[in-house]
């Protein structure tokens, strides 16, 4: 298949998780969806690295792997710690930083 | 050492004796910053008399001398040195300050005495003493406007001395502010004057002026207007009519300031001025009208005010105002000499008066009233003939030096002919009231029977008064704070004060001898290369009038001190017959204890207004305007801004992910569209 | 084949974001995405990047999506967006309500994305990108061919290094940080200024209060 089908499933994959994170209410689920946007941003990446030839593209997928994973840890660590304080576990609620 | 450099010395001995007793106000004790300011100011007075030598020692061409000692202002077209004139106009002023500031510093030093303000009236006193020799130093309009404002500082700050009294600090600040009236009357012709001259020094100001600065005319629009603002000027400096009213209540400072201030210097300031602006004058007849017949309505109504006056400090006040418009008639007929001697011979008698009237109200414990006193002949003798002398000089009575100087300027004021024959007719009618309040005030406190105080005096005990009290409204005042002093000192009691007192007598006697027309001619001489341009500086002196004058004022004197005598002793205690008399004139009295309702006008025409004024812009104008449109409204803006800009603030997570979001669709949308 | 191959795995890629998006359950999500990320493994394999694929499976899909395993089960999180709103409320009594965008958003967020979709398809297809529509740069098996796991190291240790680096450290703070975030506190009591957040009258449980307590210093 040519590299546009797979940027075509890159950008559907991007903009499915942009949906979940506008629409969902559970922080654990907006940060899963934060992932499938960066899963497209991988994907297209290493289309790219594909498309040309050198592996810079993989390099750099690597990397926001371990971004992600490294992200992942912290924001999982702040949930964790938001139940602990007994907050309820829904973005809505969870806005002290307003106004 | 050179003229001028006995004219620095001059300014610097003061502004020592200010500046040490003013830092030195915890470490000095006793009474050592009396002693300290007193000798500061001596030592001006010899340095001043070096200068006199020194300026003698000048051919009479030569003996105007500026020295500057660095360059004050220099900017926008006005060039302004740091420079003192030494002349000797000066000179004759600097000789008068520093005699009589040594001798009033001298007397201080005893009624000051356990005063809590002691050091800081030391300090006051030589600031003042500084800034008036500053004021007459001045060798240009800069430092003569420094000089005027400093001089009103200082006299606020003495009249305001014993500021626990309400009474005092209203007093200084009624001077204060009229004083202001005068500077920015100063200041403002100035300004008039520079717009010709394009120069502040005064030397060359004049000169410019001589020179066609004006025009070759007389009376040209931009000259008299400065003229008479400069005159403005010296009416609230001097306390003309009809800025006068804040003299008389002056009279709260002790009563050493009232002698210096308020009667040998600060008061004649407003004599230099239009003698030292005699070219300015002589160009502008108009404003030396102004000038004249504003002497001359001072004097009369003065005198008149002074006729019903019982507290004894402003008697002698109204009677300093009184002189002063003798003295301003006087610069502003052209007799300068005249003028100025008179300027002289009054600090003498009229210092000398006050400091007696300091020992009267010390033995009195603190009381001014003349209705409560009486008969203090036996128990202050010193006292007694100290007031009789200043009496008899203030009188016009030969020889002593009133007699002389007075009626030199009513000669020359009658010589000038023309409409001026009035000022004259003014003048000796003045004279005649002058000799009238001056010997009631005498014969009611010293003559008659002696009230409690003087027989307690004569026993050898000095009266205090159980309950101290304002003097002038009769008041229970708290002195806990440690002022007015406890101690009320009398001549007889203490040797400083009788020394200036004696000093000062002697000048009130004999300084009238050096004088004396068709004989010698000793301040004409001396003061002749300062008036070189004057016109009519000779006196001319018609034997005729001459004699007529000196035989009118001598027969006006006696005339006044025999009318006095009959109606303050021979009229008893009981003051049988001068309540007849006032109960015959009774509109007229109203109108004398009143002071003329000068007070009462200026305080509809002025003083309401502004209020008024005053009251309006606090409650309309800013709170309306400025509080709630223009910083209200420019807030509220700011802040429905923010406010608005605040809702985006919510808070929630996903409201700003959808914000990305649309963000970056927008610039894709963007780049899309440039593609 | 390949084509074959791509169709079902890209199959598997949307269902699976497509199930993290939608499923209520949280845990169902993180399945849905450890089969997103499988899929996508596949993908990356089509491409050539045989580390990567790798790389993909073993650290995402093995260790982070077990770590959110881990907390999901921890947390919970009931995934009901109604249940939590009934629990929030009976947790902290009358609190207030969410606001209506919220629930706006759900319609709002579908139609921003739906927009965003449109703008990537433009812009990474529909602009005639020639490359896009062949197949790659040739393929030239060997030792160190392209998407090796040699040949990424050679990439990672000699242009990369200051990258790699980089990485190496954050993640050295991402677990410290971690573990700073989540161990146990102290009592918070006083601190707590909102108090509606916290049910009144519930002792809390040992070990769930400040890092005082967590030290030792200071008992709940």
């Amino acid at each position: 298949m040519s590299i546009a089908w797979y940027l075509a499933v890159s950008a559907i994959v991007f903009a499915l998780g942009a949906v979940g994170v506008m629409t969902r209410r559970n922080p654990l689920v907006v940060l899963l969806c934060l992932e499938l946007m960066l899963n497209g941003g991988n994907l297209a990446l290493i289309a790219f690295s594909r498309m040309w030839g050198n592996g810079d593209g993989q390099i750099l997928a690597i990397v926001v792997m371990t971004v992600a994973a490294c992200e992942v840890c912290i924001g999982l660590g702040m949930i964790v710690a938001i139940y602990r304080r007994q907050l309820p576990i829904d973005v809505d609620e969870l806005r002290e930083l307003q106004g | 050492m050179s003229t001028t450099t006995y004219g620095w010395l001059v300014l610097l001995f003061p502004l020592l004796g200010t500046l040490i007793t003013a830092f030195g106000y915890r470490v000095l004790p006793g009474n050592s910053a009396g002693w300290l300011g007193t000798t500061a100011i001596f030592l001006a007075f010899l340095a001043a008399l070096g200068a006199l030598i020194s300026l003698q020692g000048h051919a009479a061409a030569d003996r105007q001398m500026v020295s500057s000692l660095w360059n004050y202002a220099s900017t926008a077209g006005i060039d302004a040195q740091m420079s003192i004139l030494v002349d000797p106009l000066s000179v004759f002023m600097i000789l008068v300050v520093t005699g009589v500031s040594t001798l009033i510093h001298l007397y201080s030093i005893s009624y000051m005495e356990k005063d809590r303000g002691f050091v800081r009236y030391f300090s006051y006193l030589n600031f003042f003493v500084f800034s008036m020799l500053l004021l007459v130093l001045a060798g240009n309009f800069l430092l003569l406007i420094v000089g005027w404002a400093f001089v009103g500082a200082a006299s606020y700050l003495l009249i305001s001395f014993w500021y626990r009294r309400t009474t005092a600090t209203k007093a200084g600040i009624k001077a204060f502010v009229i004083n202001v009236v005068g500077d920015a009357g100063l200041v403002l012709g100035t300004y008039f004057i520079f717009k010709h001259t394009h120069t502040l020094d005064l030397l060359k100001s004049f000169h410019a002026a001589e020179t066609g600065a004006f025009g070759h005319g007389t009376n040209e629009g931009d000259l008299v207007a400065g003229c008479i603002l400069l005159l403005v000027g010296a009416f609230a400096k001097s306390a003309q009519i009809p800025l006068h009213t804040w003299l008389p209540d002056a009279m709260e400072g002790p009563t050493p300031v009232s002698s210096l201030i308020h009667a040998a210097t600060m008061v004649t300031a407003g004599v230099y001025l239009i003698a030292r602006m005699h070219p300015l004058f002589e160009r502008a007849p108009a404003a030396q009208d102004v000038g004249a017949v504003v002497g001359a309505a001072t004097l009369l109504i003065a005198g008149t005010i002074g006729l019903a006056q019982t507290d004894i400090k402003r008697v002698i006040a109204y009677s300093t105002m009184s002189q002063i418009g003798y003295m301003i008639m006087g610069v502003s007929v052209g007799a300068y000499a005249a003028g100025l001697f008179h300027l002289m011979t009054h600090a003498f008698f009229k210092a000398l008066l006050f400091m007696a009237a300091g020992s009267l109200i010390g033995a009195m414990g603190g009381e001014q009233s003349l209705e409560k006193m009486g008969g203090f002949r036996k128990a202050l003798p010193f006292t007694y003939v100290c007031f009789i002398v200043g009496g008899l000089a203030l009188s016009g009575i030969p020889p002593f030096s009133g007699f002389f100087s007075k009626d030199e300027i009513l000669l020359v004021t009658g010589e000038r002919g023309g409409w001026h024959w009035i000022l004259y007719v003014a003048g000796y009618t003045g004279a005649l009231l002058t000799a009238i309040y001056t010997f009631r005030m005498i014969f009611r406190a010293f003559h008659g029977e002696p009230v409690s105080e003087a027989r307690e005096l004569e026993g050898g005990h000095l009266h205090h008064a159980e309950v101290p009290r304002n003097p002038a409204t009769g008041e229970e005042e708290d002195t806990d704070v440690g002022f007015p002093g406890p101690v009320h000192a009398i001549a007889e009691r203490a040797l400083p004060m009788r020394v200036a007192m004696g000093l000062l007598a002697l000048g009130a006697v004999g300084a009238g001898l050096i004088q004396i027309p068709k004989v010698d001619f000793v301040i004409d001489d001396f003061l002749r290369p300062s008036f070189a341009t004057a016109k009519g500086y000779e006196p001319h002196t018609k034997t005729g009038l001459l004699v007529i004058g000196l035989t009118l004022g001598t027969l006006l004197g006696l005339a006044g001190i025999a009318l006095a005598y009959r109606i303050w002793v021979v009229g008893g205690r009981e003051l049988k017959t001068s309540t007849a008399i006032r109960l015959r004139t009774r509109p007229l009295y109203e109108l004398f204890v009143n002071k003329w309702y000068f007070d009462e006008a200026i305080d509809l025409l002025v003083v309401r207004p502004m209020a008024a004024t005053g009251a309006f812009a606090r409650d309309t104008f800013e709170r309306v305007f400025v509080d709630e449109t223009l910083i209200g409204g420019t807030t509220g803006i700011v802040r429905a801004g923010s406010a608005a800009v605040r809702a985006a603030q919510s808070g929630f997570v996903r409201y700003y992910a959808a914000l990305l979001v649309l963000g970056v669709a927008g610039v894709g949308f963007y780049f899309l569209l440039q593609a | 084949m390949s084509a074959v191959l791509f169709f079902l795995a890209a199959i598997g890629v949307i269902s699976g974001a497509v199930g993290v998006v939608v499923l209520r359950n949280p845990f169902f999500s993180v399945l849905a995405l450890v089969g997103h990320l499988v899929s996508l493994a596949v993908l990356f394999l089509l491409l050539r990047a045989e580390f990567v694929a790798a790389v993909q499976v073993v650290v995402y899909a093995g260790a982070v999506m077990v770590l959110y395993v881990f907390v999901v089960a921890y947390v919970g999180g009931e995934g009901d967006r109604s249940k939590i709103g009934q629990l929030g409320e009976r947790l902290r009594g009358n609190g207030s309500r969410p606001p209506a965008v919220g629930s706006g958003l759900r319609l709002g967020g579908a139609i921003l994305g739906g927009a965003l979709l449109v703008e990537l398809l433009i812009a990474l297809l529909g602009t005639g990108l020639e490359a896009t529509s062949g197949y790659g740069a040739g393929y030239v098996p060997g030792p160190q061919a392209y998407g090796t796991p040699a040949y990424i190291g050679k990439l990672l240790l000699t242009r990369f290094l200051l990258v790699f680096e980089l990485a190496s450290f954050l993640l050295l703070i991402a677990a410290v940080g971690g573990v700073v975030l989540a161990r146990r506190r102290g009592g918070l009591g006083e601190e707590d200024e909102h108090e509606r957040f916290v049910p009144l009258d519930m002792r809390r449980p040992l070990g769930t209060g400040t890092t005082a307590e967590g030290v030792g210093s200071r008992t709940p």
